[in-house]
């Protein structure tokens, strides 16, 4: 046919120059596809709002020794417990080797603000909110499927696979904490 | 299909199983790469593409804003407003949708004058007329859905005024505003179905989309003489010419979009529907977005009773004015197709798009404003409506048998010979 | 090769295009176009004068006015006034949200906040002004200036997009203590030879030295910046950055992206050429 013949690739004057052409054209789409699918993937990500919310701060001067308070960070709920002496005792007795996920209990808390235990209220397992006071172990217990935890808010019975999560915080004074 | 043959030859085991069950790359290569195209098309071809690129970007960009918008009267103004503040790159996406929606209009219109001038409706190619008319009202029906959505002033009160228009309608006029609205004004129920709605109506384009490529692939293209193609030396295939040029076309294209984006997202909008929703204040000035304009126009200026009460008359005209597009591969009576050798017909035609235009800005005035001496847009505006239904149902008819038409080129090729090619 | 059909129609279908901006309110009132550093292709705004200008709003306008799409964290994010983490943290305790989780149902602002109400109810305010004054947040974008012809074509090459601080800074500035010859201004309203109808019910609520400027240093600015004219420029801006806090990164985005369509619909350009002069 008299246009197949027209698309013979060999008359063309310089081919080499050609190519360069088409390469760096469709180079330069892909670049472009690329700079257009970014954002409409990234909107995806947490939003200014969300993120503004990612760090919460609280005063630790509410909390008297012995009870907790439970506050909302990034969306779930998390313990904060002022410890009496007894129990910082009683977690700091418990080898190792008893425990299911082995640590410290000095690991759990921040060096000098030991009474302070701070964690994300979901029980390990399957995401339930474990009660507090109750269970063989003085801390917390699931009414889910009966995981118990202690004093340090470490598993110690049932089908929880670990520790109640620790979240990153730290003291911003001395009874001031910015969690996340 | 076209009357080419196949030249797919799957070579490998893998493609050969595929195109035994479900031959895609054959219909892929058939219609997109193969499909023998005239050689003459000139730019104004290219907006099938344009117009295919853009539904693809409002669907997109759409399905985006629709992960954070909510569709609730209390809430809706407030949710866009979160997507342009804390979105991710909200501000632009939403801009590229809002834009889009003009962009995608602007490109029907040059595709329809194009048909219009090039007789791209004329047969065999009625039936992708009409699909093409059907695509229209869709992409209005879902213009309109869609700007009400941010529940803006305008929002509301156009979603008022358009739905008040099937109240015109005699005997089941009010049980039908009361179904469409879903309540005895302009709500929440509202707000919601129109939500639902505007987010089915473009697969449905996308699907009527198809039915009209596949209803050109039948008869093949038009091309700017009009005449057809007789062999194979009139037409390329569509890949790679037609595909660069289009591409090309739709880069250009987003030259103009993007400009809008970045620089002046709001400027074809209206400031008024950055004031929330208040159905106890209308505006000073209810308009259409500028696309809407023209018909907008047709509707009011039916002001009068003549048999019918004006609303009714109005709406009629209104409605009239794109359903009149149906009839056209039967109005123009012309045995010559493209506009390129009707002498006569060029100028009706261009004064035809002169007049759409002016309906254009007649449809942003209020009618009371003085055009000539004491003469009125209300005056004046009657006669575009005239003109526009008088080139259907008077002009073109008689045209197709009074005009001397230029002698046609026996084909493509012979007419683009002399190396001054068009595209 | 273009024919002048072409052109023509190009030129038809752009003017058609450019149509929406005669949809504007008919304003026989003109309005002077004030030069704004965010004005154009290139326009970004002026930190300071944001600054400036959050000062006018927050001792004029909060008062009454709410602006409840705005955040505490806005104001130390990138493209607008500039405040740093700290600063903002301070001035969101400085006041209360509501927030049913707090004790006693109300709580300090932090920076994740919006800026809340202005304390007064709704019924107190409707019946001091005869209706509720209404939010700021969108209200540079909510108003805009009539431009005659040729003036809107040229608008959609200039990008014109700031009517609304013009309109607003001529509004603050359009106040007449004595209404012209013939003209009734009703009780409790004021005249205002911008706004439409020219009664409104906003007192003038900038006046000169009301606003205490201060530089970094704490020292006071100099007089000719104490005036009404400068509070009105400075705040018109304010409310502007608060209707698009995202301007600045918008139009450096638009600047690139327009780079790369010119330059990739170049190389289209010879590609498509390369393509075709194998036909024929």
């Amino acid at each position: 046919m008299a246009t197949e013949s027209n698309l013979a690739h060999n008359d063309q004057p310089n081919p080499g120059r050609r190519d360069f052409l088409y390469v760096a054209t469709t180079a330069v789409g892909v670049v472009g596809v690329g700079a257009v699918a970014w954002p409409l993937i990234n909107q995806m990500n947490p939003d200014a709002s969300v993120l503004a919310m990612a760090s919460t701060e609280f005063d630790l001067g509410s909390v008297e020794e012995g009870s907790s308070v439970t506050i909302k960070w990034r969306g779930s709920p998390v313990f904060v417990r002022h410890r009496t002496a007894a129990e910082i005792e009683e977690a700091r007795a418990v080898p190792m080797g008893e425990l299911k996920d082995p640590e410290e209990d000095q690991a759990r808390v921040k060096e000098g603000h030991d009474q302070y235990l701070v964690m994300v209220a979901l029980c390990t397992h399957l995401g339930c909110v474990p009660v507090g006071d109750s269970g063989e172990f003085g801390g917390w217990f699931c009414p889910c499927h009966g995981s118990e935890y202690d004093t340090s808010g470490r598993i110690r019975k049932g089908p929880a696979p670990k520790n109640l999560v620790v979240p990153p915080y730290q003291f911003l004074s001395d009874t001031v904490i910015q969690i996340g | 299909m076209s009357s080419h043959n196949s030249t797919y030859n799957p070579t490998n085991p893998v493609e050969k199983w595929l195109d035994d069950r479900l031959p895609l790359v054959r219909f892929g290569k058939e219609h997109l790469l193969d499909y023998p195209t005239p050689k003459n098309l000139n730019y104004w071809w290219t907006g099938g593409a344009i117009l295919t690129f853009m539904l693809g970007v409002q669907i997109v960009t759409g399905i985006v804003l629709a992960m954070h918008y909510t569709p609730q009267i209390g809430l809706a103004f407030d949710s866009v407003e979160h997507i342009r503040r804390d979105i991710n790159g909200g501000r632009i996406i939403q801009a590229t949708h809002a834009v889009g929606a003009s962009m995608f209009f602007a490109a029907v219109y040059l595709h329809i004058f194009r048909g219009l001038y090039f007789g791209s409706y004329k047969a065999p190619r009625e039936i992708l007329w009409i699909l093409g008319v059907i695509i229209f009202l869709l992409m209005m029906a879902t213009a309109f859905m869609g700007y009400v959505l941010p529940w803006g002033q305008m929002s509301f009160w156009a979603a008022a005024v358009i739905t008040n228009i099937f109240a015109a309608i005699p005997v089941v006029g009010d049980p039908i505003l009361q179904l469409l609205r879903g309540g005895f004004a302009v709500d929440n129920p509202t707000l919601n179905r129109f939500f639902s709605l505007h987010y089915l109506l473009p697969f449905i384009i996308a699907a009527v989309v198809g039915l009209h490529i596949w209803a050109l692939h039948v008869p093949g293209n038009n091309n700017p003489i009009g005449v057809e193609v007789k062999s194979e030396r009139d037409t390329v295939p569509f890949h790679p010419f037609y595909t660069m040029k289009d591409f090309f076309a739709i880069v250009v294209f987003c030259i103009p979009f993007a400009w809008f984006v970045f620089y002046a997202p709001d400027i074809l909008g209206h400031p008024d529907n950055y004031i929330q929703a208040n159905p106890l204040v209308t505006p000073p000035h209810i308009v259409p977005e500028w696309y809407f304009l023209p018909f907008y126009a047709i509707l009011r200026a039916i002001d009068f009773n003549f048999i019918l009460d004006s609303k009714l008359l109005g709406v009629i005209f209104f409605g009239g004015s794109i359903l009149i597009l149906f009839f056209l591969p039967w109005l123009d009576t012309s045995k010559v197709r493209s506009g390129t050798f009707r002498p006569a017909f060029k100028w009706f035609y261009w004064v035809f798009v002169a007049n759409f235009i002016l309906l254009t800005w007649y449809g942003a005035q209020t009618p009371d404003m003085k055009i000539i001496g004491s003469f009125t847009v209300a005056d004046t505006s009657k006669l575009s409506v005239l003109y526009y239904f008088g080139y259907f149902i008077v002009i073109l008819p008689l045209l197709g048998r009074f005009e001397k038409p230029r002698p046609l080129p026996n084909s493509i090729s012979e007419a683009v010979l002399p190396a001054s090619a068009t595209h | 090769m273009i024919k002048i059909t072409t052109i023509l129609a190009a030129g038809l279908m752009a003017l058609g295009l450019a149509v929406p901006a005669m949809a504007q309110e008919h304003e026989t009132i003109h309005i002077e176009r004030q030069p704004w550093s965010f004005g154009g292709i290139f326009g970004k705004y002026d930190e300071h004068q944001l600054q400036r200008g959050f000062q006018v709003f927050r001792e004029v306008c909060a008062s009454c006015h709410s602006a409840r799409l705005m955040a505490f964290r806005n104001l130390s994010e990138e493209g607008g006034p500039g405040f740093s983490e700290e600063q903002v943290k301070a001035l969101a305790a400085e006041y209360t949200v509501n927030d049913p989780e707090a004790e006693g149902g109300t709580r300090k602002a932090l920076p994740s906040d919006r800026w809340p109400g202005t304390g007064q109810s709704d019924a107190d305010l409707a019946a001091a002004f005869g209706m509720v004054p209404p939010d700021l947040s969108v209200m540079a974008k909510a108003r805009s200036i009539s431009s005659p012809f040729p003036q809107w074509v040229f608008n959609y090459f200039t990008t014109y997009s700031e009517g609304g601080p013009d309109y607003i800074h001529a509004l603050l500035m359009g106040y007449e203590e004595t209404p012209p010859e013939g003209v009734e201004v009703p009780e409790g309203k004021f005249y205002n030879h911008v706004f439409p109808g020219h009664a409104i019910g906003m007192p003038p609520p900038l006046a000169d030295g009301q606003v205490a400027y201060a530089g970094e240093d704490g020292a006071a600015a100099p007089a000719e910046m104490l005036t009404a004219e400068q509070y009105s420029t400075d705040v018109s801006a304010f409310l502007m950055w608060m209707a698009e806090p995202h301007l600045n990164a918008q139009k450096a985005a638009g600047f690139r992206v327009l780079a790369f369509l010119i330059v990739f619909a170049v190389l289209m350009w010879f590609v498509k050429q390369r393509l075709w002069r194998k036909v024929h």
